[in-house]
């Protein structure tokens, strides 16, 4: 009886959180401007997707953005968390404690506060994207932190000095011993510093400059306009986006699973 | 090759202390001369790890200089050193095999790939790991990872090799097969090994010189028969071997009284003088109870394997036993040990020991007389539970018939009286001598334990007198 429920709920659980997204799938393979209505099978959303340049320079502009600003993250948080772990424990626990704020706290407040900082008290010009670039740099760092200390934390503390006893310089030693100790949580670290910009939509809002859209602003502008075949090909961009997660998340699962394997042999 | 007579390294007036005001070392002075195997041992926290770490360069000593071929490298860099270290925990590079580990420190000095290559094989047969060029550090064991981890620092050549208690995470048998090893390298290539352990054992079988050192002092420098043989105060004797510790006094030439009798000694020191003997455990001679120096009962009798180690109470003294003969407990022996086997020190503090006992009621009790104290606040972290036993900071229950509080009391915080009964216990003042402001007095208590005494008024000797201890003035600590 027990087993049944659970399953049923299982069941549930998941179609909750897939149906949606199969439906908008489903539909962005028809000429449908509105779901519900059933139409024939097309590809013109896929076609507008790619072909309008607003459209095209608006995924680039995103993308470039979270590669750019999970770059600068992930170098900034790195560098935190090796500089925190190799400090006295009261530094320590002051920048990890300093470090769990950004993250619990809204991005409403963040984006705001950073908006305010550098456009208001230095007078940085917002067409310039740097407060963009510096509100997800400021977004995502505390991530890439929280991903790369558990890593040192399992490494051997010694290795470093280790090297500096076989003669390498500090920064020979940060590059060749430490750093590969720590790469699986440098790249998941930025791995989610470039979801956490693509996600983005309050910090964008408040910091970017108005003539540059990310997906997120782009697709709350675009659903409360009217133009239709703008709207359809977001469905479209929907099922791309959903497609490369899956893809992602495969990849890094099968990957995991093979190193496991190695590790037990 | 022999030991070398010129000074390779030498510390001069090294004081390491902490942001946190904890000095480490304190006014450290040593010179080790080339091709010496020298050990730091000591207890942790004793600062020997500390020493190490200053002569490697990852701490920087707070004043005091280093001296490496008499150029001062205090300052310098631990990549600057011509010194290579041996980690506890083998600090080898998982994400390098193992040629890559060794090959890592000629890498840094850009040597060319052949001698690379060559280098790495003569250091591996040294360790007797010929072929393991392609193994990865995880698929090592523990005795293997340590041979890497000693080729690795060997490749270079290093003037000094520093070994930071490489062999404490390995079991006995590998240990001691080590120990064997390490030494025969040394012998072998002429390296200076200094070598930090907590196990004297280790450092007795090892070492050319031993640096004892407790509270970041050094306590003595010697070889290891002398520092066995020969100890310089009470710590060193405690530390190296198992001892028995007696503070008494010399009574004659060549007899001293302590543990509750009067033996005779080698050491000429004059009557009176406050002295610390030990006596070795398997120096001891259990005898029938009318031949020993001393009687008692015996206490316990464990088995150590090559030999019991018995314990005998003699009056209010214990003596610990090594004897290849098994007693029994609660028979009555006597105990003699040979003259040269006593070792006497001057007494360099006269603090007074003695051990009391937790009686029924959880009371402290000495001289079957009640201390007005609490036995809780004397074990630090303990508390009465809801039937009145104590419990100590792990939660255990401390059982009052095995445990005893050793109480230390300086000679002046004692009182001599007339009222013989007013004091904690009495006895016959038996030694005096005058310190120039003050005499010190010896007195001699039915219980077989003397007491040191200062007092700034003259009694006489043979004076029966009773002893008032107050207890504000004595510290407490627990013996198990």
């Amino acid at each position: 009886m027990i087993k049944k429920f659970s399953t049923l709920f299982i069941v549930l659980v998941l179609v909750f959180m897939y149906a949606p997204i199969l439906i908008l799938m489903a539909y962005s393979f028809t000429s449908a401007t509105t779901i519900g209505a059933i139409r024939g099978f097309s590809l013109h959303n896929y076609v507008t997707l790619f072909t309008t340049p607003d459209l095209r320079n608006m995924i680039f502009g995103t993308v470039l953005l979270a590669l750019v600003s999970a770059t600068l993250a992930t170098i900034l948080g790195t560098m935190g968390a090796i500089g925190a772990f190799y400090s006295s424990r009261k530094v320590d626990s002051f920048i990890s404690t300093m470090n769990q704020i950004p993250v619990v706290n809204a991005d409403v407040v963040t984006g705001f506060s950073i908006c305010i900082l550098l456009v208001v008290v230095f007078g940085v010009s917002k067409d310039t994207f740097i407060p963009l670039v510096v509100g997800h740099v400021t977004l995502c760092a505390p991530f890439v932190y929280l991903s790369v200390v558990p890593k040192l934390k399992q490494m051997d503390p010694s290795i470093y000095e280790a090297a500096l006893d076989l003669g390498a310089t500090p920064p020979v030693a940060l590059r060749k011993i430490v750093i590969p100790q720590i790469a699986s949580g440098i790249v998941s670290g930025f791995a989610l510093a470039v979801t956490l910009s693509l996600d983005d939509y309050f910090v964008a809002t408040y910091t970017k400059p108005a003539t540059f859209d990310t997906i997120s602003t782009y697709v709350v502008n675009a659903t409360k306009g009217a133009q239709t075949t703008i709207k359809t090909a977001l469905w479209a961009l929907s099922t791309v986006i959903f497609v490369v997660v899956i893809l992602v998340v495969a990849v890094a699962n099968l990957r995991a699973d093979r190193e496991e394997e190695r590790a037990g042999a | 090759m022999a030991v070398g007579k010129e000074k390779i390294i030498e510390l001069k007036n090294i004081t390491k202390t902490y942001d946190n005001g904890f000095t480490a070392v304190s006014d450290f002075n040593l010179y080790v001369k080339r091709g010496e195997f020298i050990t730091f041992l000591g207890p942790s926290g004793c600062g020997k790890t500390t020493t190490l770490r200053m002569i490697a360069g990852f701490e920087l000593p707070s004043s005091g200089t280093i001296l490496l071929d008499g150029k001062n490298i205090a300052d310098l860099p631990p990549y600057e050193r011509p010194i290579n270290t041996v980690f506890q925990r083998y600090a080898l590079f998982p994400h390098m095999n193992i040629y890559e580990n060794i090959a890592f420190g000629l890498r840094q000095k850009k040597m060319p790939e052949d001698v690379i290559s060559k280098k790495v094989k003569k250091v591996l047969d040294l360790v007797d790991l010929e072929g393991f060029e392609k193994r990865s550090v995880s698929t090592l064991s523990g005795g293997q990872q340590q041979r890497i981890a000693i080729a690795r620092a060997l490749v270079n050549e290093p003037e000094i090799l520093l070994l930071d208690e490489p062999l404490g995470a390995l079991d006995l048998k590998m240990r001691k097969e080590m120990q064997l090893e390490l030494k025969e390298m040394h012998r072998n290539l002429g390296i200076t090994f200094i070598y930090v352990t907590h196990d004297q054992e280790e450092a007795l079988t090892m070492s050319d010189t031993i640096v004892v050192m407790s509270e970041g002092r050094i306590q003595q420098i010697g070889t290891p028969e002398d520092i066995y043989n020969e100890p310089k105060n009470a710590f060193v004797a405690d530390f190296i071997g198992e001892s028995n510790i007696f503070n008494g006094i010399m009574t004659g030439k060549l007899r001293a009284r302590f543990c509750g009798g009067e033996f005779a000694c080698v050491d000429d020191i004059e009557e009176g003088t406050l002295i610390t003997a030990v006596v070795r455990p398997e120096d001891v001679i259990i005898t029938a109870p009318e031949d020993g120096t001393i009687r008692g009962h015996v206490t316990s009798v464990i088995f150590k394997g090559i030999h019991y180690e018995i314990t005998v109470e003699s009056g209010k003294s214990e003596m610990l036993v090594q004897s290849v003969r098994s007693q029994k407990v609660g028979d009555y022996v006597g105990m003699k040990v040979d003259p040269d086997n006593i070792h006497i020190m001057i007494a360099e503090d006269h603090t007074n020991y003695f051990a009391a006992d937790i009686n029924a009621e959880h009371r402290l009790e000495y001289n079957n007389k009640v201390l007005d104290t609490s036995v809780t606040k004397i074990i630090p972290g303990s508390k009465r539970d809801a039937s009145g036993n104590i419990i100590d900071s792990r939660g255990d229950v401390i059982d009052p018939t095995k445990t005893k509080i050793m109480i230390a009391i300086q000679p002046q915080d004692i009182q001599m009286t007339d009222q013989v009964d007013e004091g904690l216990v009495d006895g016959h003042i038996s030694n005096l001598i005058y310190k120039g402001d003050h005499y010190s007095y010896v007195i001699h208590t039915d219980i077989e334990q003397d007491f040191i005494v200062d007092d700034e008024y003259l009694w006489n000797m043979g004076d029966h007198v009773g002893l008032i201890m107050p207890i504000e003035k004595m510290s407490f600590s627990l013996k198990k």
